[in-house]
């Protein structure tokens, strides 16, 4: 294999995630949450398909398809909820939707 | 044949230089999303860590899916971001609002492990059993050898992603028609208000006690 072992690919992928979890926790715009977990979704991807190519198995990368499908259902959703949100006029703040924390 | 080596070698820095540059487009890219206060530049950040992950994986010679991510997600799924951050407008801004809180410092704290602690894994495996990758055929990745995948050792995962797909367009539509439909009662109550201005000035307590 030319270039980088897969060990190179796979330190690329935890950065991302470390990354993308970081935004998840720290971001209070629901918009960048969601962009956040597209960061997230992407850093398994890469991992998944260094693991594809490390085994030389194609099912890798099925997976990846796979993942990046529902990243777009996701997406369609939490674009839909975010548009909902306003639209009845609530704070596009994470932090301040506590209605079902009782 | 020193020739031959020496065009090797030369091949295998090229990788390196590309691996290299894509891999800091990505890191880079990636932390930009998350700092950007204006969604719509996080978004176009996201944009480039997408290209440059798509190069990643054509050196992992993973082409068809190099492919799909540039034209589904670069393209179809950022569009479709955008759209909504252009539609929201002004209000889509996050500003960075205080100083570190307890929340923010546990936040950095709860990322930094996850990364020393996946790095920590790798690297334990990185001399051995991650180093020796297999060798594959020219077909590897391409979009033949997915299809061929697809519908006969995975066809239940294609179906079951069909139906995901089909749950979450509808998804949207529901979601979407039923924002609609609130801001069309909310509208119509906005029209009908001004026509009874009676029954605001009363006070609530003798609604009641009228009827």
């Amino acid at each position: 294999m030319k270039g980088p072992d897969v060990t190179w690919y796979l330190a690329v992928a935890t950065f991302m995630f470390a990354t993308g979890a970081l935004g998840v926790l720290i971001r209070r715009s629901p918009l960048i949450v969601l962009l956040s977990l597209e960061l997230m979704l992407n850093a398994c991807n890469l991992a998944l398909i260094a693991f594809s190519r490390l085994h030389g198995n194609g099912a890798g990368q099925i997976f990846a398809l796979s993942v990046m499908a529902v990243a777009a259902s996701e997406v369609v959703v939490g674009l839909g909820l975010i548009v909902a949100m306003a639209r009845r006029n609530l704070t596009l703040d994470v932090d301040k939707l506590t209605t079902l924390r009782g | 044949m020193t020739i031959f080596v020496l065009a090797s070698s030369a091949g295998n820095v090229l990788v390196w230089i590309v691996w290299f540059a894509a891999a800091a487009a990505c890191v880079g890219s990636g932390i930009a999303v998350i700092s950007f206060s204006n969604p719509f530049y996080s978004a176009l950040a996201l944009i480039g860590n997408l290209a440059s992950l798509a190069v990643l994986y054509l050196l992992l010679s993973a082409e068809f899916v190099a492919a799909a991510q540039v034209l589904v997600y670069a393209g179809a799924v950022m569009v479709m971001f955008l759209f909504v951050i252009a539609y929201l407008g002004g209000r889509a801004d996050a500003p960075w609002a205080g100083g570190p809180s307890v929340n923010r410092i546990a936040a950095v704290v709860a990322a930094a492990a996850i990364l020393v602690e996946v790095l920590v894994a790798i690297g334990l495996k990185s001399g051995h059993s991650l180093s020796n990758a297999a060798s594959i055929t020219g077909s590897f990745g391409s979009p033949a050898e997915i299809g061929r995948l697809f519908l006969t050792d995975h066809l239940l995962a294609f179906e079951i992603t069909s139906v995901v797909l089909l749950i979450a367009a509808v998804g949207g539509v529901v979601l979407g028609a039923h924002a609609r439909r609130l801001q069309a009662e909310e509208a119509e109550e906005a029209e009908t208000a001004p026509a009874s201005p009676p029954s605001r000035t009363e006070p609530p307590m003798e609604v009641p006690a009228a009827r």
